[in-house]
Formats: C-alpha cells, structure tokens, sequence
C-alpha cells in the first residue's frame, strides 16, 4: 500500500455541481478524508446532469457526478433545519477544513459563517467557493459557469481567429471554467492547511470564480493596462494561431522560433515562397500569416493528423492533433501513463476514469473508491463518528434531516 | 500579523515560459522565497516578446508579461551550460524546499540536476518536472506551447461554434497548466509536513486540461458518444448563451435552469406571455427550441446596455453578467471594489498594473510585494548574504560568465 499524500486531512465539504466538488476530489484523490454533504432526497445538482450511463437518468448513473466525487464518502444532511446545522457544527469539530459554496447571505442567515464556526473550531481552514467573492457589490448576484466564465474575461475573446463579430463570445470547452476555480480553491486550501500545520492557525479563504478566471486573463488584462492593447475575438494575421485541416481533422502546428521555423520550411520542401526575406526575422514573420497560412494550410491537407504530427514532432517541431475524447482515451501515451484508471462502482459498474495529470513518486494517485450513493455514509458519519444511534437516523430521515 | 501561508519555504525555480514560470509565481503570492535561476545564456523568451499580438520589447527587463507572472520573485543568473554553474545551482538546492523545472523531459538530467542527484543534494527535496506530454510514454520527447496542450487534451475540440473550426482558446491554457503545477507543488509540501518526505512530481500539461473535460471523456466512455463544440450551449439549459446589447461588440451572458427563473425572468423583461408560450413552458421546451427563443431574448436585449440587463435580471434572482473585455473590466464597480488590480513599482519599466492572488486568506493574506526581478537583480543577496560568498568571488565568477 503506498502512502497517501493527503492522508492526514479530513474535508467536509457542503458544494454542489462542479466547482466545489472537483476542488475537494483533487484532495479526496490525494487520500483526504472528504464527507460529501448532500441535501436529502434529491443530491448534488450534478446527479441530474449527464452524462448517463447508457442513457439512463438515473441519479447514481450521472457520469459528471462520479466523476466529480471519487473516492469521497457521502452522506445527506439539511442544514437549514436546526437538527442539521447542529449536526452540521458537530461535524465541524471534526474537521481540518470546510469547504462550501454556498450563498453568502444563506450563510449568515443560518449563523454559518466563518465567524460562527471558529469558535467551536478555531483550527479551522474554511473556504468559500462563490462567482463573485463574499465582498463586493455582485456578491449576491447568480452565475453559472457560463456567466462566470464571461465575467473573467476571457469569453470575450473566444472562439479567436473569428472572421467577424457578428456572432457571440463563447465560453471556454467543457467545464474548463469550473474545474479551473476548484483548482484554483484547492491551492489556497492546502496553503492554509500548511500554515495551520506549522502554527496551529486556521482561517478563511474567499475564492471568487470570477477573480480566479480573471487571473487566467491576466495577461490581457495586463496588455490593456501597461500596453494600452484592446483585445477582442476577431482574426489577426498571425503565424499559424489555430489548428489547420487535415485528411481527417485538424492539426495545430506552432513554429515559435526562427530554428522550429526553418524546421517547418525544410518539412515542406524548402517552398520559393518561403525564402522572403521577410519571414527570416521572428516578429515579421508572426506578423505575416495573410502570406504563410495560406500555402501551409494548404500543404498540410494532403496528411492525416496522426502521422503528420509524429512526422513534425520527429523534426523537434510542436505540433499537436485536435483529440476528441476517443482518441485520448485510445491514446498509447495516455495508456503508457496510466491516465485512465479503473473503478467499480455498485451501480455502474467497473468503468474507466480520468486520474490526474501528475504523477507522484510517493504518495500516487489512487482510487480507493467510487463516488458514493446518497447517503451511503450517513451510518458511519453520525453513528461511528458523532455518536448517534441507529433509531435516530430513522426518525431523522422520517423528519427530512438526512 | 500572521505573515504569509508559505513562510518558509524556498523555491529553486528553473522553470521558464508561462507554464513554468506562473507556478511558482503563484506561491511566491502566497509567501514562499521563488529563486528564479536564469541566464543571459537563455532568456525566457516572455522577457522579450509576446507572441498573443506580436509585439517585442526592449532588451530583457521591459515586458509587462513576464512582470505578470514572475511576480514577488528573486532572480539570480546561471549559465547552466558550465559545471560551476550547476554547482552554485545544487548549493541554492541544498537550502530549498521545491525545485521547479519545465525543460523537456531528460534535460535536467543531462544537465547534471535530475531528480537522483538533487535528492543527494537535499534528500526531503519536493522537485516538480512539469513537460508537455509527460516525463513517461512514448511522447515524452515530444514538444508542446499552450495550443498544443489545448488540442492534444481534447479541449480544443471542444471550444468554438458547432458550425466551426475548434478553437485552442487564449493563453489561458499555459496558466492552467501552471495552476495545476501549484497545487501538486502544495500537496507535496502538505505531505512532507506531515512525513518529512519529499519526492519527485512528474506532470504533464496535455493532461492538466483533459481533466478539465471529465464529462465529455465519461460521456465516450459509458456510452461510446464524442461530444463536439456547441458554443454557449447546455446540455438542458435554456436560455443559455450570450446575447448581443446596445454598443459595438457589447454582449450579456443569461443562464436560466428552472422553471422559476425562467417566470422571473419574463417578468423582469416585461413580458409575461413568453412564460405561457407552449415553445418556451418547460426546461425541455425552452431546450428544444432554443433557437425561437435565442432569437426572442436577443431581440430584448438589443435595446439596453449589459449592465441594464445584467441588473434587470439579477434583481429578479436570474443570472446574467457581461462578457467583458480586457478594457471594459477596469470601470467596472465590483473588480475595482475587489482590488484584484494593483499597483506595482518596476525598477525598469515604472509603475505597472499586474493582477494580484485570486484568494483572500483571512489571516495570511497572500499579496503582490514586489514587481518581477530584473534579471539577476538579487545575485549579491543570494550568492553574498544566503549562500555567504564573498564579493571577490562573486566577481570572478562574473568575469567567467559563470553567473551570467
């Protein structure tokens, strides 16, 4: 058995959807004790988002949620009701870190905020995970990952390479906003939790979505504010900025210094074209793509993107295919790393999931176990851990606590 | 005052690029002494240009760019291609807690600092090795900037409009490689606390963003489907997109989810008959023809700023907010009440505004303390004060671009 790195922490964490769970999985994963509070009946919103297995819509069938919430255990608890958030406190005392995202004013309402919960536990590391940060004039207003997204400021500049503006900023892929913040949360958690370690201290941490994608814009941010640069999504004549299409996709080919340059005009056969002399010096060179793309574009058609992008690696050029989803999950570099891991789940079964892209030399990634069902844990957490017995959890679940 | 989180700790930084250098910029935010080790030998290239807009800088200590990342750090020079360099590297190892590189995998190794001899150097040594593809596999040589992360991860595929070209996103992707970097570099620290064991962290940024597409790899592998790019588009929600507002290129995000924001909704926006429209009545409804019903909001929202809407809707508990641009966001109330911008006193280049930690850390606060480090601005403070050299020798080793 290999060490856990994180084995020595115990998480609470009251989040929903994406943001908050995937912040404590990163821990969960990394050996953490993290208790998943649901509330009762219905669960995490995620139970009722797809993907289903086989599509079946079934709340333990949502491949978003056990993705989101490995090797977590999990229990279901209303914290607005007294008997909860009494349960909730009890929990606390246990606890290293809390982890929520919950409306600030809902906290307060319910007298859980920070201020309240540091007097039953002043060790505490709590962090907040909410689209705008628990001070400020928005922060009551209401996002979802699309709106917070748009309000880092990056939406606006995507797709890039637009040929116009009449059509919409869109966010980034998947749930790249999301995951992003969870990570971003967990950075400021485990350095609390390192100064909470070496001195005892506990504390708060705000994390604002739209501050943490906002700092992923930095750099735009900072052209605007010291170059005076406005950006916005529409095409610049830039040296190969997006992915070129191929016999079977697309490939994207960046050539940044005058040495992967020469490399990309000998893979092409030294064309006339290319000895301008203009495109000898980096800066006109990457101001020039009304004049390269073209022709390269057109070379590269002839290659199916796989081969293409051995054959310009192999010339020490990156380049890099457009994956879908199957062709990382059928990647031998994905294989080779052992990217994608097994885990049996008592209703979904044995499936595939997606690790973590570090790999530790001590303390590994590991899946001990799979994202629980509603309330799997609610007999260890309050029998075994808070002292409650067995009746009680009936009569708490007859009374919609648990 | 309760100092900083990462009091304490030091980080010999040989990273470069923004995917290595934001990582330790981001724990230098958090209080942890980054030692960047660069050399005139080679630069990192975000000290001299930008290649999002094309744009070069003069000499080495004028770009807004690297400042943004390399802030709060020290900088010493070493020109690792000589044995005495990577000698005076091993002795900044020796009283460090990280080492950080970004090199191709086998580099640092060839160079004489691999993992095996910085761990006779400093056996509880934490050292990230962060590459494109990984340090194992078949593609381990293989090279990559931020767009390749992006396509190779699967992620690309995903961003754009359905009826387009996939889109690799901004260099966004370099800093979320970065991100990842940091917190691997934070649970190693937190374990090592604990054990007093440090180890070695191979990570690999084509992978940092394919765990940011968890849906749609589940999606392939439960049920064989490859999910495409949709644009703003969900997979229930509707309304659910951004629309276009009074102003050249102004847009709002609207994201409706129940049946309830949806009524409140329609009455914000004085029209109550869209909520008894059969097209629009239900989640599914709205879903199926999101096309009738982008068409209807659009019409709306044409008549107003973003910010009416966005303050029409949020009253009715509804979320929208604009999609802002790099410019727009400075007049804006709340990211000027959150001082996310700061000031920062460049020792070349002046005042300069930089982006500031993305958490507040209620009794360790992490903040901007200083602009990035011209290059080899803190040689006398590391070589002479941390590592005791004298000044003599400090000024041989210059002489023989050793500490160049």
């Amino acid at each position: 058995m290999s060490e856990k790195g994180l084995g020595h922490l115990k998480i609470l964490e009251l989040c929903n959807l994406v943001a908050g769970p995937y912040s404590t999985k990163l821990l969960a994963d990394l050996g953490a004790e993290v208790i998943k509070i649901e509330p009762p009946g219905a669960g995490d919103d995620a139970r009722r988002r797809g993907p289903f297995l086989q599509d079946n819509p079934h709340p333990e069938l949502s491949g978003l949620f056990l993705y989101l919430n490995t090797n977590k255990l999990g229990v279901t608890l209303d914290v607005t009701t007294n008997t909860g958030k009494n349960i909730l406190i009890d929990l606390i005392k246990q606890t290293d870190i809390f982890v929520e995202d919950k409306p600030p004013a809902l906290l307060e309402e319910l007298g859980l905020i920070y201020e309240d919960l540091r007097k039953v536990n002043p060790k505490l590391v709590m962090t907040s995970i909410t689209p705008f940060g628990q001070t400020g004039p928005y922060r009551d207003y209401k996002a979802y990952e699309l709106n917070s997204y748009h309000a880092g400021g990056e939406g606006y500049l995507l797709p890039t390479q637009s040929p116009d503006l009449s059509r919409e900023p869109v966010k980034g892929g998947s749930l790249a906003g999301d995951c992003t913040c969870g990570l971003s949360a967990a950075i400021a958690t485990l350095a609390a939790a390192y100064r909470m370690g070496a001195t005892g201290l506990g504390q708060h941490i705000d994390v604002s979505k739209q501050d943490v994608l906002m700092t992923m814009a930095l750099l735009e941010v900072a052209m605007f504010a010291n170059m005076g640069i406005v950006r916005n999504r529409i095409e610049r004549p830039l040296l190969m900025p997006t992915p070129m299409e191929c016999q079977d996709g697309y490939i994207m080919v960046s050539a940044l210094t005058d040495r992967e340059w020469g490399s990309v005009v000998e893979f092409m056969g030294n064309p006339a074209w290319a000895e301008d002399e203009k495109f000898s010096q980096w800066l006109s060179r990457h101001l020039s793509g009304d004049e390269i793309n073209p022709p390269v574009r057109e070379f590269v058609k002839q290659y199916k993107k796989e081969d293409l992008f051995h054959q310009l690696q192999n010339k020490a050029i990156a380049a890099a295919p457009v994956n879908t989803a199957e062709d990382l999950v059928k990647s031998p570099q994905a294989e080779a790393r052992g990217f994608f891991a097994e885990i049996d789940h008592p209703k979904a079964g044995k499936l595939k999931y997606p690790t973590a892209p570090y790999k530790f030399s001590r303390t590994p990634w590991r899946a001990e176990r799979a994202a629980p069902l509603i309330g799997e844990h609610n007999e260890f957490v309050y029998c075994d851990r808070l002292g409650y017995d067995k009746r009680d959890l009936v009569t708490m679940k007859e009374a919609g606590v648990i | 005052m309760n100092g900083y989180a990462l009091d304490g700790v030091r980080i010999a930084d040989f990273c470069w690029l923004w995917a290595g250098a934001y990582a330790t910029g981001l724990l230098a935010l958090l209080g942890a002494e980054v030692i960047k080790i660069e050399s005139m030998a080679r630069p990192d290239p975000s000290r001299k240009m930008t290649l999002t807009v094309g744009q070069a800088f003069e000499g080495i200590d004028h770009s807004p760019i690297f400042n943004s990342i390399n802030l709060n750090k020290l900088s010493v020079r070493l020109n690792l291609k000589q044995p005495a360099a990577v000698e005076l590297a091993k002795k900044i190892v020796q009283i460090s807690d990280v080492a950080s590189e970004n090199m191709r995998p086998g580099a640092m190794d060839s160079i004489g600092l691999g993992y095996d001899v910085l761990k006779e150097v400093k056996p509880d040594i934490i050292m990230l090795s962060s590459s494109a593809f990984g340090a194992e596999g078949p593609l381990r040589r293989y090279g990559g900037y931020a767009p390749s992360f992006a396509c190779y991860s699967g992620l690309a595929h995903l961003t754009g409009y359905s009826d387009g070209p996939p889109n690799p996103m901004t260099g966004s992707t370099d800093l979320m490689s970065a991100t990842t970097s940091a917190f691997a570099i934070m649970a190693a620290l937190n374990h090592r606390q604990h054990t007093g064991q440090g180890q070695h962290i191979d990570m690999a940024s084509v992978e940092s963003l394919a765990v940011f597409t968890g849906d749609a790899l589940m999606e392939y592998i439960m049920n064989g489907r490859v999910q495409s790019r949709n644009g703003n588009h969900d997979r229930i929600m509707a309304p659910h997109n951004c629309y276009r507002c009074r102003g050249d290129d102004k847009w709002v995000s609207i994201a409706v989810a129940t049946d309830e924001e949806w009524q409140a909704f329609c009455n914000a926006a004085g029209h109550p008959e869209w909520a008894s429209d059969e097209r629009f009545s239900d989640t599914y409804s709205r879903w199926k023809n999101e096309r009738a019903l982008n068409d209807l909001i659009g019409e709306w929202t044409v008549n107003y700023t973003h910010y009416e809407v966005t303050e029409i809707l949020q009253k009715a508990g509804v979320a929208a907010i604009p999609s802002f641009s790099n410019e727009e966001i400075f007049s804006d109330p709340h990211f000027k009440a959150r001082e996310l911008a700061v000031e920062v006193e460049h020792p070349s280049m002046g005042k300069q505004v930089v982006l500031g930690p993305p958490w507040r850390l209620s009794e360790t606060p992490a903040r901007v303390t200083k602009s990035a480090p011209t290059m080899g601005e803190n040689n006398e403070h590391v070589f002479g004060e941390i590592l005791g050299m004298s000044g003599k020798e400090i000024a041989r080793l210059i002489e023989e671009e050793i500490i160049y």
